[in-house]
């Protein structure tokens, strides 16, 4: 094989990413694009698993047998998709144990949003409309993703979302039908998760370091603002539809640009929950590193097991 | 932590009779009957599959994306294997 320059390399990279042609796991690519990815799509695993967290709480709870069974579906549907991901992760070389280590010594971060607790019934509507509604804003367009198994993970997990919100959408608009009680049930949580909920989108473009080149790469293919824009403006018709307000005083629709415009966003309560100090973040960090060290002699049980069954086999 | 990693296997469903077997993602599992199980929990949640097959990860021997164009590089330069290549006379059909 000839010899090429990086420089060369890096053009032919960036030619194949601009003519759409996806990027596998064993072609050539830039050292920073493998890292970008290893971040984003850890992170993004670790947000599937901590997520199943906040629902989990409720599991138990459901008010009655059918709420219940879509509850564990959707939670396990959860855990495929960090799976998925992990598996995508995997593919770039980097070790699936390490990057969950990362999150357990708070190197890597996760969606903020599952740094809120769920206090209500009601959160189970709000978490599967609103958080997974904006999951679905954010990952409709990672499913055209320039990074092939990161994209093919993304096709898999919008297929499943749909379900995940809907079945939201009827727990909240149920409870906002119902008695005086449960709809202010369903208010409240309401008022708790909307300002979350459109801050998932991340910080406004001129804050956001890795969207520029993200882009080039075609590893993001919307800015954060375009992507809470649309959010917003499919969101306001749906609770107005079901009668809850926007926890918003200043919310109006423009006419002119046929856009719903918000009051300021609280950026320093964001900031502060992904530095560490939403009302959860220990609680939902600590879990899961008790999952992983609770569950070690399992694993080491089981490998010990194929272990010896592959010696008696070959004897 | 002490923490030795279950092998890495590759996925593969037949989504139903009459199609191939098609790699779908990979996945942590100590023995390839744990692998099956788990892959049936991953990937099959919503009938996806009719069968599966699980190859551990370190059996798979692929080609080298770098040298793909000298790989392929035969059947790019023998046109003549695709029909088009020939004329066929006006007047002559079911060809």
């Amino acid at each position: 094989m000839k010899e090429v320059n990086i420089t060369e390399l890096e053009r032919r990279f960036q030619e194949k990413i601009d003519n759409d042609i996806k990027i596998e796991p064993r072609d050539w690519m830039p050292e920073e694009y493998r890292q970008t990815l290893i971040r984003q799509i850890s992170q993004h695993a670790h947000s599937e698993i901590v997520g199943m967290l906040p629902e989990g709480n409720w599991i138990t709870r459901a008010p009655n047998l059918r709420r219940k069974a879509v509850l564990l579906a959707k939670v396990q549907d959860e855990a495929g998709h960090g799976l998925y991901l992990y598996s995508a992760v995997e593919t770039l070389g980097a070790d699936r144990e390490a990057t969950i280590d990362d999150l357990h010594t708070g190197k890597a971060k996760y969606s903020s949003i599952f740094n809120y607790p769920t206090t209500s019934w009601a959160d189970m509507g709000s978490i599967g409309w609103l958080v997974d509604g904006a999951a679905i804003m954010n990952q409709v367009p990672i499913c055209r993703c320039s990074y092939g198994p990161y994209a093919r993970a993304m096709v898999r997990v919008c297929k499943e979302e749909s379900f995940h919100q809907r079945q939201g959408f009827e727990i909240i608009s149920l409870l906002a039908q119902g008695t005086p009680e449960q709809k202010a049930m369903a208010q409240e949580s309401f008022n708790r998760f909307w300002w979350p909920a459109i801050m998932m989108f991340g910080p406004n473009d001129a804050d956001s370091k890795h969207t520029a080149q993200s882009m080039k790469w075609k590893i993001k293919r919307n800015t954060n603002d375009e992507l809470r824009q649309m959010f917003i403006d499919v969101t306001v018709p749906q609770a107005e539809m079901i009668g809850l307000t926007i926890p918003d005083k200043d919310l109006k629709f423009n006419k002119e640009t046929g856009h719903y415009e918000t009051g300021p966003i609280d950026w320093d309560e964001f900031w502060e929950v992904v530095k560490g100090n939403g009302p959860c973040n220990k609680e939902r960090v600590d879990a899961r590193r008790k999952a992983k060290e609770d569950g070690l002699w399992v694993r080491e049980a089981a490998m010990a097991y194929a272990e010896k069954r592959k010696v008696k086999n070959a004897s | 932590m002490a923490n030795q990693e279950w092998p890495l296997w590759e996925v593969f469903i037949r989504s139903k009779q009459g199609l191939n077997h098609k790699h779908v993602g990979s996945l942590r599992a100590s023995d390839e009957q744990m692998a099956v199980d788990n892959a049936r929990d991953v990937y099959t949640r919503r009938s996806e599959g009719v069968s599966i097959w699980v190859v551990e990860s370190n059996n798979v021997f692929a080609s080298e994306p770098a040298q793909a164009d000298s790989l392929f590089e035969p059947a790019d330069s023998k046109a003549y294997r695709h029909p088009m290549f020939y004329d066929v006379p006006d007047g002559i059909s079911h060809m």
